[in-house]
């Protein structure tokens, strides 16, 4: 199948990307579809963005479902860990 | 049929009469007058996959393109970056897609070796789009292979364009051949009960074939969802398909 659904989000951060320059990303986009690399048929795919570098100023994540919230539940936890004063 | 091939990058005049890029293969030692396939790559893009099936379809005999639908998003691109770019805009209007097809099916019927057939074939989202294709441009023949959301709507939070294309089939130019997997959700088979539905019930000419055992992308040789008894059979029925009507 292909779900299609495709979640966008503001983020302010930077990533390391094409050439192994870094870059500011100011665009996540997410969605479970067909990934291009990863062995499965379906993946969570996030794509880290700068939208005005142009398309290559990306950086691309494939995650089976199971590694998806198993990275959800560590960014949680990794942010519920930090004084709430820094992560407000 | 013969494997001597030549493929090679070029651009023809696209919706808008915007610059398409487009991948064409050609047969070297093919029949002075022949059909011509164009050939729809799904939503993940451009990719690798789409093209070596295109040339598969030069194989057979067919002057074959694979235009990129998303060239607007940039020249150059790796396939993969332009189609992330081209999904986070919410991707392609239906009307552009049918625009860049008509475009794609002139450009093939003004080869040298054109027999002044085309035919249609896309996978997936493509699947869908050839199905666009078939109700909107003069074309021969069209294969749906497992498209999705041809029979509803894609869900409103989805942020994408896609809708249901169900109101233009009473339109369909051209002879349809559908090909799906009995496991997959999207098109589920009552989603191709829909369709066929449609086509029956407005005497359109069509020809499905469901795998049991397969679900959507069993073409894909590369994923794990390949299933080579429907790919086979299924490649066997495009073949006779196109052969009848090109």
């Amino acid at each position: 199948m292909c779900s299609y659904t495709t979640v966008g989000t503001a983020v302010a951060g930077s990533a390391k990307g094409p050439n192994g320059s870094w870059f500011h990303v100011t665009d996540a986009t997410v969605y479970f579809d067909h990934p291009v690399h990863a062995l499965a048929d379906h993946t969570l795919n996030i794509d880290l963005a700068d939208p005005s570098r142009g398309p290559s100023a990306r950086v691309a994540v494939e995650l089976d479902a199971a590694s998806a919230r198993a990275l959800v539940a560590a960014i949680q936890q990794a942010l519920d860990s930090a004084p709430a004063e820094l992560t407000a | 049929m013969g494997d001597s091939l030549t493929a090679e990058m070029i651009t023809f005049d696209g919706h808008g009469g915007d610059e398409v890029e487009a991948y064409l293969v050609r047969p070297t030692d093919g029949q002075p007058s022949r059909g011509g396939v164009i050939v729809i790559h799904h939503l993940p893009g451009w990719d690798r996959w789409s093209k070596a099936v295109t040339r598969r379809f030069a194989v057979l005999g067919y002057d074959a393109i694979a235009p990129h639908l998303y060239s607007r998003v940039g020249r150059g691109l790796s396939p993969d970056d332009a189609a992330a770019a081209a999904r986070a805009q919410g991707g392609v209007p239906d009307e552009q897609v049918a625009g860049d097809m008509a475009g794609a099916a002139t450009y093939l019927r003004g080869l040298d070796t054109s027999n002044g057939k085309v035919g249609v074939i896309g996978y997936c989202s493509g699947g869908r789009h050839a199905v666009l294709t078939a109700c909107n441009v003069e074309v021969d023949a069209a294969v749906n292979c497992y498209g999705g959301f041809v029979t509803r709507d894609v869900p409103p939070e989805s942020g994408m364009w896609m809708t249901s294309i169900i109101d233009q089939v009473p339109g369909l130019r051209a002879p349809m051949l559908g090909l799906f997997g009995n496991d997959d959700v999207s098109p589920s088979p009552e989603d191709v009960n829909d369709l066929e539905k449609v086509l029956v019930d407005n005497g359109k000419s069509y020809e499905f074939h469901r795998y049991d055992g397969a679900a959507h992308a069993f073409f894909c040789v590369d994923r794990p969802a390949y299933r080579p008894e429907a790919a086979v059979d299924g490649w066997e029925r495009i073949e006779t398909f196109f052969g009848r009507y090109l």
